[in-house]
């Protein structure tokens, strides 16, 4: 009786910045990527817990993006750029051809570096997505909007000018409304591309908040270029360079105590 | 820090000669204008827009001229447009990074450049001749053929304007490309390709060369397509080369028309692609 209360006690480790370990949302093995010749992931296995915020780092051109880009599949859009492996969500190899790409990216959902609205109304940007996924009454898309809005934050300054253009929008704004109209179709897995990387300091405070409170229901994975945000924000940390993962770890870890003397330089600013 | 002479006399040297080349292309634009303007609107008379072209000697109008170029110009856009557009969406989108798309794009763009007389016998020899007679369906079609290949153009270059971005944004919320391209990128391009299209028909519009070998002309009122049609360019054409002076000043008062037209198409031109840029 006993044995059995400590038995799973002693496999969770608390973490110092988000409470115990979760289980595994999506676990990357093998992972090679390449675009033509060039190989830019080498070998990469990594294990995203789920409802975690976990960030990518490393410096310009290590492979962060490309490994994002390799989750949604977003990459087969352009011709010669390959990968080979297997990335497990749920039990299935989303790599694999036969996956289909629009049940994929309902689940996996992506933010990009630069705000990208679409040229039409507030309200259409988020009901884009919602209204080709399901069908839907009137009444329910404007729920689904109203709420799409208000878990990204968005609602209370947008609630009046629903038909206004998203173009018409602030920078800061733009992005989250792209986080809402992503949010919108309710996936279980957020990709963000340097979101705030063309924000100001203040919209980047906002979208960060909203990070912190997103990962109760979703699984985040960001790539920043800034180291402090990735401590601000994320409980696990991978450091890539050169297209390889050099250490994955809690991020109070990474920061504080790292294995790797690439990781100890990179994060002490010695290059990058 | 005074400019040494040397620099400020080329200076003044590079300026004339530009503003001298400036002018010197102006002039001629300014001229034809303005004589345009001088013999045609001396000859705009309510008779030129409720009377048919009359025979030597007696006064009239260009009624029936006006409505064969505007049913032909406008059968023209109904059919090049569509397939303009379709095949500039599958050069940008579809096709993008095949060698068709190149080769296609490469040869519409030989077509682009194509002199229109050619596309005029061209059409004789595909409507014309195995119906038997000229018509305004005939007339159509080579407009229409001169008006592809700008709409395929424009659409296609509108398109590859369009920040890739946005097409990964729609494709990373798992639509399929009919909706990325219909709902994203139409939307972001239509102000380039509706700017297109209005210089598109600025360009037929004026046509003389394929209709006079497809619609010819028509002295008559006719409403079928199906038979010679009278038009603005093939009316000034004649009324221009031949003796008389009524029908000269109608040539004039044809040639003063169409040039307004067109001016004000550029001018509605320019409004689209300034609102276009401001959103």
């Amino acid at each position: 009786m006993n044995d059995a209360l400590a038995a799973p006690a002693l496999r969770i480790e608390p973490l110092q910045s988000g409470g115990p370990d979760k289980p595994a949302k999506i676990e990357i093995r093998d992972l090679d990527f390449y675009y033509g010749k060039g190989h830019a992931l080498k070998n990469v296995n990594l294990t995203v817990p789920s409802n975690n915020v976990t960030a990518i780092i490393g410096p310009s051109g290590c492979g962060k993006s490309t490994l994002l880009r390799t989750i949604n599949r977003i990459f087969e859009l352009y011709p010669n750029q390959n990968a080979t492996g297997e990335i497990i969500i749920d039990g299935r190899n989303v790599l694999d051809r036969r996956y289909s790409l629009s049940d994929l990216r309902r689940l996996v959902g992506m933010v990009f570096q630069k705000p990208t609205p679409f040229p039409s109304s507030i309200r259409a940007n988020v009901a884009f997505a919602l209204s080709y996924y399901e069908r839907l009454s009137r009444s329910d898309v404007d729920e689904r909007i109203e709420a799409a809005l208000r878990q990204a934050a968005l609602w209370d300054e947008v609630k009046d000018i629903l038909n206004h253009s998203a173009l018409s929008l602030s920078g800061g704004q733009q992005q989250r409304l792209c986080i809402a109209r992503t949010i919108a179709v309710r996936p279980e897995i957020l990709l963000l591309d340097e979101p705030t990387s063309a924000l100001d300091p203040i919209s980047t405070a906002k979208v960060e908040e909203l990070i912190h409170e997103l990962k109760e229901q979703f699984t985040i994975v960001i790539v920043t270029h800034n180291m402090q945000q990735a401590a601000r924000i994320s409980q696990r940390t991978a450091f890539f360079h050169l297209g390889e993962l050099i250490e994955f770890g809690k991020t109070s870890e990474i920061f504080t105590n790292p294995h790797e003397q690439r990781t100890r330089d990179y994060i002490t600013g010695r290059y990058g | 820090m005074a400019i040494p002479a040397r620099r400020r006399a080329a200076d003044i040297m590079a300026f004339a000669f530009a503003s001298l080349a400036t002018v010197f292309g102006l002039v001629w634009l300014a001229w034809i204008l303005w004589t345009t303007f001088l013999e045609g609107a001396g000859a705009l008379k309510s008779s030129l827009f409720l009377e048919m072209t009359p025979p030597p000697g007696s006064s009239g109008g260009l009624l029936n001229a006006f409505y064969g170029s505007a049913v032909m110009i406008l059968l023209g856009l109904v059919l090049g447009t569509p397939i303009g557009v379709g095949a500039g969406t599958y050069l940008a989108e579809h096709g993008r990074y095949t060698r068709a798309a190149a080769v296609i794009s490469f040869v519409n763009d030989i077509l682009l450049s194509a002199p229109s007389i050619v596309i005029g016998l061209f059409v004789y020899e595909l409507v014309v001749r195995p119906t038997g007679h000229f018509s305004g369906y005939a007339g159509a079609i080579a407009l229409a053929m001169i008006l592809l290949p700008i709409v395929v153009r424009t659409t296609e270059e509108s398109l590859r304007l369009v920040p890739d971005q946005m097409r990964e944004a729609g494709f990373a919320l798992g639509q399929p490309r009919w909706r990325v391209t219909g709902s994203i990128l139409y939307k972001a391009a239509s102000s380039a390709i509706l700017t297109g299209v209005l210089l598109g028909v600025a360009r037929i519009a004026g046509e003389t060369a394929p209709l006079l070998f497809t619609a010819l002309n028509n002295q008559f009122w006719s409403s079928s397509l199906n038979s010679p049609l009278a038009n603005v360019p093939v009316v000034i054409f004649q009324y221009a080369m031949s003796p008389y002076d009524e029908w000269h000043e109608l040539a004039w008062a044809g040639a003063f028309v169409l040039t307004a037209f067109v001016l004000v198409l550029n001018i509605v031109v320019r409004v689209i692609a300034r609102k276009g840029t401001q959103k």
